[in-house]
């Protein structure tokens, strides 16, 4: 736990200015997709236990359709792009212009499967380019792969590396939606980026800034 | 008639102890391994979600037992003990472990699950506490609920509902 407690509110900073420029980019990316209006919020830096990291998005059993891919390269880590259902299936009927759509058919249809998981591949790909531009970071992302299940099974996933060194993790959620509908919080769709525990003083190097600053 | 049955929950990388009429259930395993562990006479049993195979993963300074398979199904046996179970009486329903995400270069990292499902057969045949079920490995999350008066394990998932083991 101790990269943690040598967070500064400095550090703090740093990372919400990239959940900043990657998730700026990348709702930029899916504004263009669908040609709509994208809003996108201010960025959270969170510390939380894995237990809060499941509530961060609707809790452990609730069902969701993520795109996770791991990064490699200089500052490894993992990225997951959630959407819940709703929001989900609005994205998939407007890229494949079929208003007929369910959420249930998803599984069996291989259309509506690729474009989400194009979805996730265009947005998760613009994020981490902007990040890799800002940092002057190599990094590569792994062939994005999609899961709809629950939360807790997907999420986990991406605590394993951290769960090795600490009971907490450190998060960068942005949220985004279409601009002109009136959503809850519930159904927004979550960037949530977390770097593995080595590549936090990685990237606060890159940028200049020391660990214990 | 009128007795209140409450749900205890067990959050990831955790455990707690049960006593009927009250039920004791973890929500979204995926990689990870809920364990239960019951006295086969007495209407007590326990649970603890595993997230990784070994304690000498860990790295960190304090250790959290309930992470791991080696720890966790000792320390739950422990407890399970300390009020009452009797060890030979102690039998195990395990399920979780799935490979959530299918990747072409499969790392160690990401063949967690079926690792998971390993160390904790291990741990449980060195205790010598026999599995009465197990729903391991595939690829969906679950939600696992036990009672320790039937002695039934729930596992619901989102493709195939609740079914009874």
């Amino acid at each position: 736990m101790g990269f943690i407690r040598n967070l500064s509110s400095i550090h703090l900073d740093i990372l919400k200015e990239i959940g900043n420029i990657g998730a700026g980019h990348a709702a930029t990316a899916l504004s263009k997709l669908l040609n709509k209006k994208i809003d996108m919020q201010v960025p959270h830096v969170k510390i939380v236990t894995f237990d809060e990291m499941m509530e961060l998005s609707g809790g452990a059993d609730h069902v969701v359709a993520a795109v996770f891919l791991r990064i490699e390269g200089e500052a490894p880590g993992s990225m997951f792009f959630v959407l819940p259902p709703e929001q989900a299936t609005v994205f998939i009927k407007q890229m494949i212009g079929d208003e007929e759509f369910t959420f249930d058919q998803l599984a069996e249809n291989e259309i509506a499967t690729s474009a989400l998981q194009e979805l996730g591949n265009i947005l998760s790909g613009s994020y981490l380019s902007s990040l890799s531009d800002f940092t002057g970071l190599a990094l590569y992302p792994s062939v994005p792969a999609l899961s709809v299940d629950m939360v807790g099974a997907i999420i986990s996933y991406g605590l394993i590396e951290l769960s090795q060194v600490s009971d907490y993790a450190i998060v960068i959620d942005t949220a985004l939606n279409e601009d002109d509908v009136e959503i809850s919080e519930s159904v927004r769709g979550h960037f949530l980026l977390l770097p593995d525990p080595d590549s936090f003083h990685i990237i606060f190097e890159s940028l200049g800034v020391r660990d214990n600053g | 008639m009128d007795e209140k049955v409450e749900i205890i929950k067990v959050g990831i990388a955790d455990m707690n102890i049960v006593s009927a009429p009250n039920r004791i259930r973890t929500s979204g395993l995926g990689s990870c391994v809920g364990v239960v562990i019951y006295d086969q006479v007495k209407d007590i049993a326990g649970l603890v979600h595993i997230m990784l195979p070994d304690s000498s993963l860990s790295k960190a300074g304090t250790m959290n037992v309930a992470k791991f398979a080696d720890t966790g199904v000792k320390e739950l046996v422990k407890k399970l003990v300390q009020i009452g179970a009797r060890p030979s009486f102690l039998k195990a329903k395990i399920a979780g472990g799935a490979q959530m995400f299918q990747f072409s270069n499969t790392s160690d990292m990401m063949r967690i699950g079926p690792r998971n499902v390993e160390a904790v057969k291990r741990e449980l045949a060195e205790l010598k506490i026999a599995i009465m079920a197990e729903d391991v490995g595939g690829n969906s999350g679950r939600t696992i609920e036990f009672c320790p008066k039937s002695k039934i394990l729930h596992i619901r998932t989102v493709n195939k509902g609740t079914q009874e083991w």
